[in-house]
């Protein structure tokens, strides 16, 4: 007799480097979602990011480079979300070296959201690629 | 380039890039994608108007 195949089978292990989107995608906005064939997400995702950064920049927002005390820590650790953007920027000298208008205040607030937000859209894209979420 | 918006121009471009991220990362199917960038973006803009009669008041 023949058995059933069963119908809660466990779903198939995702194969390869798992971690690829989340990578890409914190060091590229967008990245992690274009890698998984979802390119409309990717790029919705690399233009509120890259447009809140480059805003951010514009608005002479600070890029956050040391932790001395713990606001400028926090900075920095959202700060360091965007990735190569924050590492280009760095690189660049991009950024006002100190907040002195009230808009440079407001655009250091972007780039650091900027970062946090990259953080969801990788992590997305992890859970895109390893079945936690499905579409 | 500097760009020096008003308060609430600033307050509508983050909520839009905000709700756009939330919107895609939280939700499944596009439509719902859809709807909760929407409901994301107004909760945005709608508790910064709110928040902002509160200190008008307080402050007078």
């Amino acid at each position: 007799m023949a058995t059933q195949p069963s119908k809660t089978a466990a779903p198939p292990q995702p194969q390869g480097f798992v971690y690829l989107p989340l990578i890409a995608g914190w060091l590229v906005p967008g990245a992690g979602h274009f890698i998984l064939g979802k390119w409309i997400r990717g790029a919705l995702l690399a233009a509120s990011i890259i447009g809140m950064f480059i805003l951010g920049l514009a608005m002479q927002g600070k890029i956050y480079s040391n932790g001395h005390e713990i606001l400028e820590l926090l900075g920095l650790v959202g700060d360091l979300g965007n990735g190569l953007l924050y590492i280009v920027g760095r690189a660049l000298g991009l950024g006002a070296d100190s907040v002195q208008v009230t808009t440079a205040d407001w655009g250091s607030r972007f780039i650091v959201v900027a970062g946090l937000l990259n953080v969801i859209a990788a992590v997305d894209a992890h859970n895109l690629r390893t079945g936690r979420k499905l579409a | 380039m500097i760009f020096r918006p008003s308060h609430f121009t600033a307050v509508l471009l983050f909520a839009l890039f905000a709700s756009v991220v939330f919107g895609i990362t939280q939700r499944e199917t596009p439509q719902r994608m859809l709807r909760y960038g929407l409901y994301c973006f107004l909760m945005f803009v709608g508790a910064a108007i709110v928040l902002s009669w509160v200190m008008y008041f307080i402050a007078r």
